[in-house]
C-alpha cells in the first residue's frame, strides 16, 4: 500500500488549491434547533481538482451531507471558507448540480421536460440548451423514453434522468448525495460504473457522499475519511488502480483489482477508528 | 431495467375461454347491482303511493309520488322550475368556484409564510368551529337579502374548509423536491408554480368535491333565510303554507341536481388524475 501516502499526481490538497474547482477551508457547521444546538462540521479543509472524482466516507449521520448543501451554497458555513472556482457557492450561479439518494423526477412531466427543468428554472432554454440536454439523454439511454413519463421507467433509468437533469445546466461540481443507495444491488452496480464513465467522460469534478466504501473505492480518485460527527477530516486516500494501457479502469474493473481489497480494508479501519474518535468526545 | 412501456403499444392477447367466464360473471354481477339499486328506489316510490292511496298515512301531509311528480309538473308549466332550479345552480356554482379559489389563494399564502401561518391558526380553529350559519343574520344586514347574501354564505361555509385542506395538501409536498429545486437555483415561486401547486392538483380536486357539498349546504341554509327564488326558498314557501306536495318536489329536484353535479366532478377527476 504504497499508493496512499505516495500522493502521485494531482492528489494533493496542497498542489490543487491553485486550480481547484472547489476549496474548502477550515468550515465549522453547527445546527440549531429548539431543542439544543447540533456541532455537525468541525473545521474541515480539503480541495478538489478539475476533473477530480472524489468521495467523503464516514460514519451515517457524521455530516457530509452538510459538507455537501454547504457546496451548493443551501446551507451557509458558520465559520471557515468555501469557494467554488474562487466563488461564493450560489444555487443560482449553475456552479453545481446536486444529485439526491431519490431521483424525485416530477411525475406530470415527460422525462425531456423533467431533464430540461434545471434549464428552464434559470430561464436558459434555447435551441443550444435544448440540444445538449438532447445529447445528454442520449448518452444516458434514454433516446426512446424522451417522451415518456417517470412512472414507466425503472428505477436505474429514473436515476439516469435524474443525473441527466443535474448536468444538462453544465455545472462545474457535481455532488452525488448516495445517489444509487435506493437501487437494488445489480441496478445498482451497472449504474455505478455508467455514471462514473459519463462523468469520467465528460470531464466532470464530482464530490460523491456514501456509505458504501466498495463503492467509493470503485469510482473515486481519491477518499476523505471523517469521523462521527461533528465531522473532522480524519484520514485522505487516494486510490491509485489504473486500467490497462493507462486509461482509466471501471469500477467494475477495479473491483476485480487484488489491490481493491487492501483499500477496503484500509478504509473500514479508518471508519472503526473514526467511530472510536466518536465516543471519547 | 425492464421496458414496462412496452406494454401499452403491444397487441392484447387473445381472450381465453376461462377468462370469457371470469368476465361474464364480473359483467352478471355489475348487472345484478344496477337491477337491485332500481328495485330499491321503484319499491320505496311503489310502497309509498299504495300507502298514501289507501289511507295508511295522511296523503296531505306525507304526499305521494304521484302528488310530487304532479307538483313537478304544475312547476314547470308555470315556468317556475328552471328558474329557480337556475338561481339555486347559479348560487351554488359561484359558492364553490370562488370557495375553491379564494381557499386556495388564502392556503397559498399561508403555505408562503410559515409565521403568517401560524399567527393565523387560532382563528381558522374558531373559524371552522363556530357554525356559519350563526352569522346569517349579520349577513343580511351587511350584505342584503339577494343573491349576494345567499353566494357570501356559501362562500363562508365553504372557504375555511379548503383552505385547510389545501393549506395540508401543500404542507405535505416532498421537503426533498422543494430542496432539488433549491439547488437548482429556483425561487419560491418557480417551487411553489412547478412543485407545491402540480403536486397538489389531488388535493385540490379533493378541496372542490368537498366545497361543491358545503357551497349547496350553505346555498339552501342562504335561501331559507333571505331569498325570493331558489329552490331553498320553494321548500321554505311550501312549508309555511302547507304544500307538502311542492316541499317534495323541490327536494326531488334539488337530490338529481346535487347528484348531477358530484357526478360531474368526479368525472372531472377521473379525467384530470386519469394519466397520474
Amino acid at each position: 500500500m504504497a499508493e496512499e501516502s505516495s500522493r502521485p499526481g494531482a492528489g494533493g490538497t496542497e498542489q490543487m488549491s491553485g486550480g481547484a474547482v472547489a476549496e474548502v477551508r477550515d468550515v465549522r457547521l453547527v445546527y440549531h434547533e429548539k431543542s439544543g444546538e447540533t456541532p455537525a462540521v468541525a473545521g474541515v479543509s480539503f480541495s478538489v481538482g478539475k476533473g477530480e472524482f472524489v468521495s467523503l466516507v464516514g460514519p451515517s449521520g457524521c455530516g457530509k451531507t452538510s459538507i455537501l448543501s454547504m457546496l451548493a451554497g443551501i446551507v451557509e458555513p458558520c465559520s471557515g471558507e468555501v469557494r467554488i472556482l474562487g466563488k461564493k457557492p450560489d444555487p443560482r450561479a449553475d456552479l453545481t448540480g446536486y444529485m439526491l439518494q431519490r431521483d424525485h423526477l416530477l411525475d406530470w412531466r415527460t422525462i425531456e421536460d423533467n431533464v430540461l427543468l434545471g434549464l428552464e428554472v434559470k430561464k436558459r432554454i434555447n435551441d443550444e440548451t435544448r440540444r445538449y440536454a438532447d445529447e445528454l439523454i442520449g448518452l444516458c439511454g434514454l433516446s426512446d423514453f424522451k417522451r415518456h413519463y417517470p412512472r414507466q421507467l425503472s428505477g436505474g433509468m429514473r436515476q439516469k434522468a435524474a443525473l441527466a437533469r443535474t448536468l444538462a445546466f453544465r455545472p462545474e461540481l457535481l455532488l452525488l448525495d448516495e445517489p444509487f443507495s435506493a437501487l437494488d444491488y445489480q441496478t445498482r452496480l451497472l449504474l455505478a460504473g455508467e455514471v462514473h464513465s459519463i462523468i469520467k467522460g465528460g470531464g466532470y469534478t464530482a464530490v460523491l457522499v456514501t456509505h458504501d466504501i466498495s463503492e467509493a473505492i470503485a469510482m473515486s480518485d481519491r477518499i476523505l475519511v471523517f469521523t462521527k460527527r461533528p465531522a473532522r477530516l480524519k484520514r485522505e486516500i487516494i486510490i491509485d488502480l489504473p486500467g490497462a494501457e493507462g486509461r482509466e479502469a471501471s469500477p467494475m474493473e477495479r473491483r476485480s483489482m487484488p489491490a481493491f481489497n487492501d483499500y477496503f480494508d484500509l478504509v473500514w479501519s479508518e471508519l472503526e477508528g473514526g467511530l472510536g474518535d466518536g465516543y471519547e468526545e | 431495467m425492464d421496458m414496462k412501456n412496452n406494454a401499452p403499444k403491444r397487441k392484447k392477447p387473445p381472450v381465453s375461454a376461462e377468462q370469457r367466464v371470469f368476465l361474464g360473471k364480473l359483467a352478471r354481477r355489475d348487472r345484478l347491482v344496477a337491477a337491485m339499486r332500481l328495485a330499491i328506489l321503484l319499491g320505496f316510490l311503489l310502497l309509498w303511493e299504495i300507502a298514501a292511496r289507501t289511507g295508511l298515512v295522511n296523503d296531505f301531509i306525507f304526499s305521494s309520488p304521484s302528488r310530487v311528480f304532479a307538483a313537478t309538473v304544475r312547476l314547470y308549466k308555470s315556468g317556475e322550475l328552471f328558474y329557480h332550479i337556475g338561481v339555486t345552480m347559479l348560487e351554488t356554482v359561484l359558492g364553490f368556484t370562488l370557495g375553491t379559489l379564494l381557499g386556495t389563494l388564502a392556503a397559498a399564502a399561508m403555505w408562503w409564510s410559515p409565521t403568517l401561518c401560524r399567527v393565523l391558526d387560532p382563528y381558522m380553529v374558531v373559524l371552522n368551529a363556530v357554525p356559519k350559519i350563526a352569522l346569517g343574520p349579520i349577513l343580511i344586514v351587511w350584505v342584503g337579502s339577494g343573491i349576494k347574501a345567499i353566494v357570501v354564505m356559501a362562500l363562508l361555509v365553504s372557504t375555511v374548509v379548503t383552505v385547510m385542506t389545501v393549506l395540508t395538501g401543500f404542507n405535505e409536498i416532498s421537503g426533498e423536491k422543494q430542496l432539488l429545486m433549491r439547488t437548482l437555483g429556483a425561487t419560491k415561486r418557480q417551487i411553489f408554480i412547478k412543485v407545491v401547486l402540480p403536486a397538489s392538483v389531488p388535493t385540490l380536486i379533493g378541496a372542490l368535491k368537498l366545497s361543491v357539498g358545503m357551497s349547496w349546504v350553505g346555498v339552501i341554509v342562504g335561501e331559507y333565510l333571505v331569498s325570493r327564488a331558489g329552490l331553498g326558498y320553494l321548500i321554505v314557501y311550501g312549508g309555511q303554507v302547507f304544500k307538502l306536495d311542492l316541499v317534495m318536489a323541490s327536494i326531488a329536484v334539488l337530490s338529481i341536481l346535487a347528484a348531477v353535479m358530484y357526478y360531474l366532478v368526479a368525472f372531472l377527476e377521473k379525467r384530470v388524475l386519469g394519466d397520474r
